[in-house]
């Protein structure tokens, strides 16, 4: 499978901080083409830091990161990079430009030098592909948070990039929000074929990717299925992370002597789970 | 109560004046400025009157905003037509101590103070029929060709684009940091000036270090769509000539060319 | 003997009233919070949740209709509004973006001084509020736009908490943070609450939240009290909750499930310590061998 990004023992340190403390050390992750990729940790645990590495807002100072082969410190290759690797932030309100939500998904393009045929032809595709086509005329501040993080998205998948890369998109939303952002977020993937790096600390958000990431103090600590990295309850929450009420009450009832499997997620598949266990015995007294 | 505040004076709407192309809105709008300075008897003036009229007229704009947009220039209309009407000389009509009021100062007096109230009240139809994104744009365009000498036309319309954009945001953030620090028990109903001044602290120091934090986080965004200046950018949206924007040159040249034979006639 | 310590009487606010944009955001609240309650408001974005926690602490004046605080009617004198936002505290969403002072031990004492309360006491309560919400005495003479996200979001309740309100409501005071500063500050609030009995209201979008920390809840949908009841009770309506655009906790939902399936469970089930303590006990058998053994 080809590689959209590949990092190789990144190491970061933020240089206004008097601190030596490196925020990522030495960390390599590679991002096959396709993937949904969820990445966790808290506050602080070089994340973010990490994403900005991705398309070149940040440049490691050991290591390298390549982006479908191109070394993102070649400053030749900036904006080939910058267009194959968009990047949603947090705050919707921060990062739209212009007064009008379809001019706003123009900026990308126009500063790229397309043409107007081509962006408006753009444009009304991104804005389909998020479902906000019939708010093109509006001003943001007339939209709900989730709307806004939609247009962002858009803004960014106008470019036709291979991957998106959101920074905890939904930190600031309310739940239809999220939802909103994160159902548009998984149609791009499977319709789109885009390949999604979701920085996150929700684990339900986590929990419906290909694969999971878990960041602490700048390195990688587990990377596999969702499955395989919910297994493992105590170091997630030794490293002040949550796993879904499905894992934990699996696992507490482990922990309490029942022999369930230790790798539930789903709520369905939970109740089965636990219905099946208790059936295959004898009826309770 | 800040989340009434609107943005310019901008009347949406689609009568033909608002369909202009903004350049040809702006470059009219220079002419008819002219045209008011060209006129130079009572009659080319009133021309101009009833020109304004008209397009208040078809631009469907309340006429009671002329009367809003005067408000502010109330005090420099007064100014010069006193000016005018004491130090023109003349006929005397009345005298009083030094105070003289002559038959031909009052005249001018009148002439003047009209001319600055069409002045303003056509001005003001072009930012009443235009939004200010379509006039940024429109301003940008006409000037462009000053890029070649070195003017940053392109990062001054960018600024201008951006400040708009963030003026319901700023506004809104203000009104909750009010909120919180009233929640806080801050007063800022009561008290002489300098302690008023002394309340805006508390609400202004977070709303800077907000929208620096803003600007910052925009920035990066910025750069992540690959901005990198006015240099190669093209625009989704072209301006284009139509005929009704010729048909208003042509009405605008007829109109200053009546003012011209009107001056000519009447004198 | 007023039990209440808030009261609401028909009350209803419209925003840009005689305007085409008029907007009832709250319609005919009667309510009537217990002293001591840690209470639970919960609604999606536009029910009216957080118009209505503004009225509280007289920050809106209602359109009509009348609030009690401790049984004072607090518009009777719109000029000593002011005592009434101090005996109800209100900390809004990102409280951290309020912080202007210097230090921290200023911004804290921003409220109590506004109070006019004397040095000392102003002292006591600074550093009372500090230590509740985990910030060291180094903190205190820090600049508040040096410290974290979390740290900062801390020190903004503490700026709160220093004027010992009698009722503290906090709108969504865990948006943003991450699960361990969502547990730390969930877990000091509990604690103020325990030790000082006061009452809290607690704006939460996470219903694990509130099953967690509240005994009471308030429903608020289309500008209008939905459900107030007893915590258990309102989970326990889980096909109306849904309906109104909320959740009930995952946990449950698998204890709905389970009794879909069969099991002997109970329905009130909805924080996870409980969940694990009745399935054991319904099922003690669970530990002998099962299919998968």
């Amino acid at each position: 499978m080809n590689k959209i990004i590949e990092a190789e023992k990144v190491s970061f340190r933020y240089e206004e901080e008097d601190t030596t403390r490196l925020v990522l050390k030495e960390v390599s992750l590679e991002i096959p083409a396709g993937q949904f990729l969820a990445i966790l940790g808290h506050n602080g645990s070089g994340k973010s830091t990490l994403a900005k590495h991705f398309n070149a807002i940040l440049l490691p100072m050991g290591g390298r990161v390549l982006v479908e082969g191109m070394d993102t410190r070649e400053e030749e290759h900036l904006y080939d990079i910058r267009q194959r690797v968009g990047m949603v932030f947090q705050n919707p309100d921060n990062q739209i430009v212009a007064t009008i939500v379809e001019e706003d998904v123009a900026f990308a393009l126009e500063n790229n030098g397309v043409e107007p045929a081509e962006i408006r032809r753009r444009v009304d595709e991104a804005l389909k592909a998020v479902g906000m086509y019939e708010y093109r005329e509006h001003a943001p501040h007339q939209l709900s948070g989730g709307q806004k993080q939609r247009v962002a998205i858009a803004g960014i998948i106008a470019m036709r990039p291979r991957c998106i890369v959101l920074d905890e998109p939904t930190a600031m939303l309310d739940p239809k929000g999220r939802r909103e952002v994160l159902a548009t977020i998984h149609r791009l993937n499977k319709e789109e074929g885009i390949t999604v790096a979701l920085i996150t600390h929700y684990m339900d958000e986590a929990a419906q990717a290909d694969r999971v990431v878990v960041m602490d103090e700048g390195v990688i600590l587990l990377d596999g299925s969702p499955r395989q990295v919910f297994s493992q309850v105590e170091t997630l929450k030794n490293v002040g992370l949550d796993v879904p009420q499905t894992t934990e009450l699996v696992h507490e009832l482990r922990a309490a002597g029942w022999k369930l499997r230790p790798d539930i997620i789903g709520e369905e598949e939970c109740i089965r789970e636990i219905a099946a266990y208790l059936k295959g015995q004898a009826v309770p007294s | 109560m800040l989340k009434d505040i609107t943005i310019g004076q901008y009347f949406p709407g689609r009568s033909p004046v608002h369909n202009l192309d903004p350049r040809v809105k702006i470059i009219l709008t220079l002419v008819y400025i002219v045209l008011l300075f060209v006129a130079g008897n009572p009659a080319a003036l009133a021309f101009g009157v009833v020109m304004l009229l008209v397009f208040y007229l078809v631009s469907r704009i309340p006429l009671k905003m002329i009367l809003r947009s005067l408000r502010p220039v109330v005090p420099i209309i007064l100014f010069t037509a006193v000016l005018n009407m004491l130090f023109v000389d003349g006929r005397t009509l009345w005298q009083w101590w030094i105070i003289r009021i002559t038959a031909e100062g009052l005249q001018t007096a009148v002439f003047m103070a009209v001319r600055i109230i069409c002045l303003i009240a056509g001005t003001s139809l072009l930012t009443y029929t235009t939004s200010p994104i379509v006039l940024t744009d429109g301003i940008e365009r006409l000037l462009s060709p000053l890029k070649r000498f070195r003017m940053p036309v392109h990062e001054l319309a960018m600024m201008m684009t951006i400040a708009l954009r963030f003026i319901p945001t700023l506004v809104e953030e203000t009104d909750k940091i009010m909120s919180a620090q009233k929640a806080r028990g801050a007063d800022m109903e009561s008290g002489g000036l300098v302690q008023r001044a002394k309340a805006l602290v508390p609400i202004l120091i977070p709303l800077f270090v907000s929208a620096f934090r803003r600007a910052d986080e925009l920035a990066m965004a910025m750069e992540c769509r690959c901005y990198r200046g006015g240099e190669g950018r093209t625009r989704m949206k072209q301006l284009k000539i139509a005929s009704r924007d010729i048909a208003a040159s042509v009405v605008m040249a007829a109109c200053l060319g009546s003012v011209i034979a009107l001056n000519l006639v009447i004198r | 003997m007023e039990t209440a310590v808030i009261k609401t009487e028909q009350l209803t606010h419209t925003y840009s009233q005689g305007t085409p944009f008029e907007k009832t955001a709250v319609a005919d609240v009667n309510l009537e919070i217990a002293r001591g309650e840690f209470l639970g408001v919960i609604g999606a974005t536009g029910s009216g949740k957080s118009t209505l926690i503004q009225h509280f602490n007289g920050l809106l004046q209602p359109t009509s209709g009348k609030i009690y605080v401790d049984g004072q009617d607090i518009w009777a004198d719109p000029k000593a509004i002011r005592q009434f936002r101090f005996k109800v505290g209100l900390v809004f969403q990102y409280p951290e973006y309020q912080l202007f002072e210097e230090t921290v031990y200023k911004d804290i004492a921003f409220g109590p001084g506004n109070m006019g309360l004397p040095p000392e006491e102003i002292h006591k309560r600074v550093t009372e509020a500090a230590r509740f919400v985990g910030l060291t005495v180094e903190q205190l003479d820090k600049s508040p736009f040096e410290l974290s996200g979390g740290q900062k979001r801390r020190v903004a309740i503490a700026g709160v908490l220093a004027m010992e309100p009698e009722v503290l409501i906090l709108d969504e005071p865990t948006a943003g943070l991450d699960p361990r500063g969502r547990d730390r500050i969930l877990g000091q609030i509990k604690e103020y609450h325990q030790q000082r009995k006061n009452t809290i209201l607690l704006v939460s979008h996470s219903m694990e939240d509130i099953a967690n920390y509240t005994t009471k809840v308030l429903v608020m949908a289309k500008s209008r009290v939905a459900i107030y009841d007893e915590v258990e009770a309102v989970f326990a309506r889980k096909e109306e909750i849904e309906g109104l655009g909320l959740s009930v906790p995952q946990v449950s939902r698998i204890f709905t499930g389970l009794r879909r399936e069969g099991l002997d469970v109970p329905e009130n089930v909805y924080t996870m310590g409980y969940a694990v303590r009745k399935l054991l006990e319904r099922y003690p058998q669970g530990k002998e061998a099962g299919p998968h053994a």
